[in-house]
């Protein structure tokens, strides 16, 4: 049944059927609705866990991360400073393998301080382990939780996850969400068995270092895990379709691809805006489409090749910035990369940083651009502010 | 009671000869038991114990990273606690990561009040990573980022003092050792893992490396810091002092004098001066605990 909720609160909901033994949280805008929810929950007694209001959002992941050793389900949620200020812990728990999962309401990284939307700072942390999900909705938000536990706890897996989110777009708008009853949720997502665990009975050392001997062998498993997780996402992506009727099999979702010979590339909610433009554009008789990646990491670089097949001109909509990089664009490079054909032209556009508003004719004002040779460049800009 | 002839820190880890440390680790785990679950922080402990794929440990054990063992031990203990699991939960960090980077952490788990025990080796400075200075460093030691010239004397401030500052956290024990009487740590870590809330122990571990003693100065060198005042043994319940170990004192160089890091103190001149603000160090402590007979 749908139900008109807050974004915020759709994650509260869903974290709450997945059932978490220990909540460890720290309040930052603009996640704190998620872990407010969570607290009402806990203390009504509607939600059986153990809550811990950390100090730190560092102290947050690493409460996390000594629960799940110790055989828990965990959960966390952040944005902005609080994951940047969670990133030594970050790699930690990734490297130790442990299935946590985090939401994350996507927000700018000070200097200047900003409360409001960019990618920046979940995109920062690329390279920290954690398999990286973006949601265009509400209702993907929800679900994605479901599957995140699902993957990360996976045998062939355990990695740990963010489900990204675009802040104040996503977390504080209302929308229509279909919640599932927990019988159902129970069935999709068993109770948490550990393969290992930190037991008294079965004493075990983890977290030991490695000399050069052994190092680099872990990292490579843990590349080999992320790349598992892809598997283990379409896996349990149709899974959830056979409960819950959405389809999730696909890193990727493809929007009017199949005979576009224009491509926008775009992750979380923008492309929302977008799928509208591009039903505009199309009526104007452009032929363009969107290609929206839903998994960042593990990065679908197969599927991203296939859907762009034959499109020689593509913009991706970045909301985040590699400073310093030719592209200007994180996700650029390595659709770039994917599409790997000089006769493609691939453009990254810095557009919508810090909140900045992204309306329908900026994406047709790129597509402009595209059409003209210009890209990889900021898009948007107040000149009269430079 | 715990069975004391257990050994669950095993022979064989990577220690120098004669570390404090290391015995400190063996007499700890004596005091907990096998029912016990460590988390321990980065540092010479956690390299000289946990080389991949071997370990000295024979109960559980995790180490995470530098500052944040307690932050770790309080997930740990939540996690128990909704399993209605009861193992002792522990923390065994140096004083680099008690003293400065994770006080934090540790600030927080004492506010929150986890039934945690936490338990500082304090070896005085930053030992593995080359012997630089902390928060513990004492008055005028002379590390590699206090180096005693021609124009200092070593560590310009005094040791913080932390137990006061955990045991104004609310913390039911806080208590002070030395690897130089055994017993008197197992008997301190056994009442604070019994004892309901987060409890602090400190453990006075000299380090011959980091000091510049002799190895098998060890439990010598641990007297003295008692003999003289410069550290006293003692144990805060709810914030009083219930107990401290009462010495006839002995003059502060005794002490100095047996460690190359307060050798500028004595040579090529003595210092006189210098050490008389080391005498005074150990007479407001005697004052402060009544520790003189």
């Amino acid at each position: 049944m749908l139900q008109i909720m807050e974004g915020s609160h759709a994650v509260a909901e869903a974290v709450k059927l997945c059932r978490p033994d220990v909540i460890a949280a720290y309040p930052i805008t603009p996640q704190t609705h998620i872990v407010e929810r969570l607290a009402d929950m806990v203390a009504d007694g509607e939600l059986d866990s153990e809550y811990i209001c950390v100090e730190s959002e560092f102290s947050a992941l690493s409460a996390c991360l000594g629960a799940s050793a110790a055989g828990s389900r965990v959960y966390s949620a952040t944005s902005s400073q609080g994951l940047l200020l969670m990133a030594e812990v970050c790699f930690n728990v990734a490297g130790m393998r442990q299935p946590v999962v985090m939401s994350i309401a996507n927000r700018a990284v000070g200097a200047p301080l900003s409360i409001w939307n960019d990618q920046q700072d979940s995109i920062s942390l690329r390279d920290a382990g954690w398999f990286q999900w973006y949601a265009e909705d509400a209702q993907e938000i929800s679900d994605f939780h479901f599957l995140a536990y699902k993957v990360a706890e996976d045998n062939n897996v355990l990695l740990p996850g963010f489900i990204c989110f675009d802040g104040f777009i996503l977390s504080h708008t209302y929308e229509p969400v279909d919640i599932p009853d927990q019988e159902s949720v129970s069935a999709f997502l068993p109770p948490y068995h550990p393969v290992i665990q930190l037991d008294a009975t079965d004493p075990m050392t983890m977290g030991m270092y490695a000399t050069p001997d052994y190092y680099m062998e872990f990292r490579y498993e843990i590349d080999k895990a992320m790349t598992q997780s892809a598997i283990a996402l379409r896996k349990a992506g149709s899974e959830f379709k056979e409960h819950f009727g959405r389809d999730y099999g696909e890193l990727i979702e493809e929007y009017r691809l199949s005979d576009a010979d224009f491509a926008f590339v775009a992750l979380g909610s923008v492309c929302g805006t977008i799928k509208d433009a591009v039903d505009e554009m199309r009526k104007d008789g452009k032929k363009v489409g969107l290609l929206k990646i839903r998994s960042y990491r593990p990065f679908p670089a197969e599927e991203i090749k296939k859907a762009l097949s034959g499109i020689p001109l593509v913009a991706i909509i970045e909301k985040n910035l590699s400073i310093g990089s030719r592209m200007k664009g994180a996700v650029g490079l390595e659709v770039k990369d994917a599409i790997n054909d000089s006769g493609v032209c691939v453009y990254s556009y810095i557009i919508g940083l810090g909140g900045r508003d992204i309306r329908k004719l900026h994406i047709r004002g790129v597509y402009e651009e595209a059409m003209k040779g210009n890209g990889d460049t900021f898009y948007g800009l107040r000149e009269e502010l430079l | 009671m715990a069975d004391k002839s257990l050994e669950l820190f095993d022979a064989g880890h990577r220690a120098c000869g004669g570390c404090g440390p290391a015995l400190a680790a063996r007499l700890i785990l004596k005091g907990c038991g096998p029912h016990t679950i460590v988390t321990v922080s980065t540092g010479c402990m956690e390299v000289f114990s946990t080389p991949y794929p071997e370990t000295a440990w024979k109960v559980p054990l995790i180490h995470s990273l530098f500052e944040n063992a307690s932050a770790v031990a309080s997930g740990i203990e939540a996690s128990l606690k909704k399993q209605g699991r009861n193992e002792h939960v522990i923390c065994i960090c140096g004083d680099g990561a008690t003293f400065d980077i994770g006080m934090l952490c540790i600030s927080g788990a004492f506010e929150r009040g986890h039934n945690i025990t936490y338990i500082c080796y304090d070896n005085e400075a930053y030992m593995n990573t080359g012997i630089q200075r902390s928060g513990a460093t004492p008055y005028d030691a002379s590390t590699t980022t206090s180096p005693a010239g021609r124009q200092s004397f070593g560590n310009s401030r005094p040791k913080k003092d932390l137990p006061s500052i955990l045991a104004a956290h609310g913390a039911p024990y806080v208590a002070t050792c030395s690897v130089a009487y055994p017993n008197d740590i197992i008997k301190k870590v056994e009442r604070a893992v019994n004892t309901e809330g987060p409890c602090y122990i400190q453990v006075h571990a000299p380090c011959c490396t980091g000091w510049g003693f002799d190895g098998k100065k060890t439990m010598a060198v641990g007297k003295l810091a008692i003999e003289t005042g410069l550290w006293v043994n003692f144990e805060l319940v709810n914030g009083s002092v219930e107990k401290a170990k009462k010495i006839k004192r002995r003059p502060v160089e005794d002490y100095l004098q047996e460690q190359k890091r307060f050798r500028h103190l004595f040579k090529p001149n003595r210092n006189d001066a210098e050490i008389a603000k080391i005498q005074a160090i150990a007479d407001v402590n005697a004052l402060k605990y009544g520790i003189d007979i």
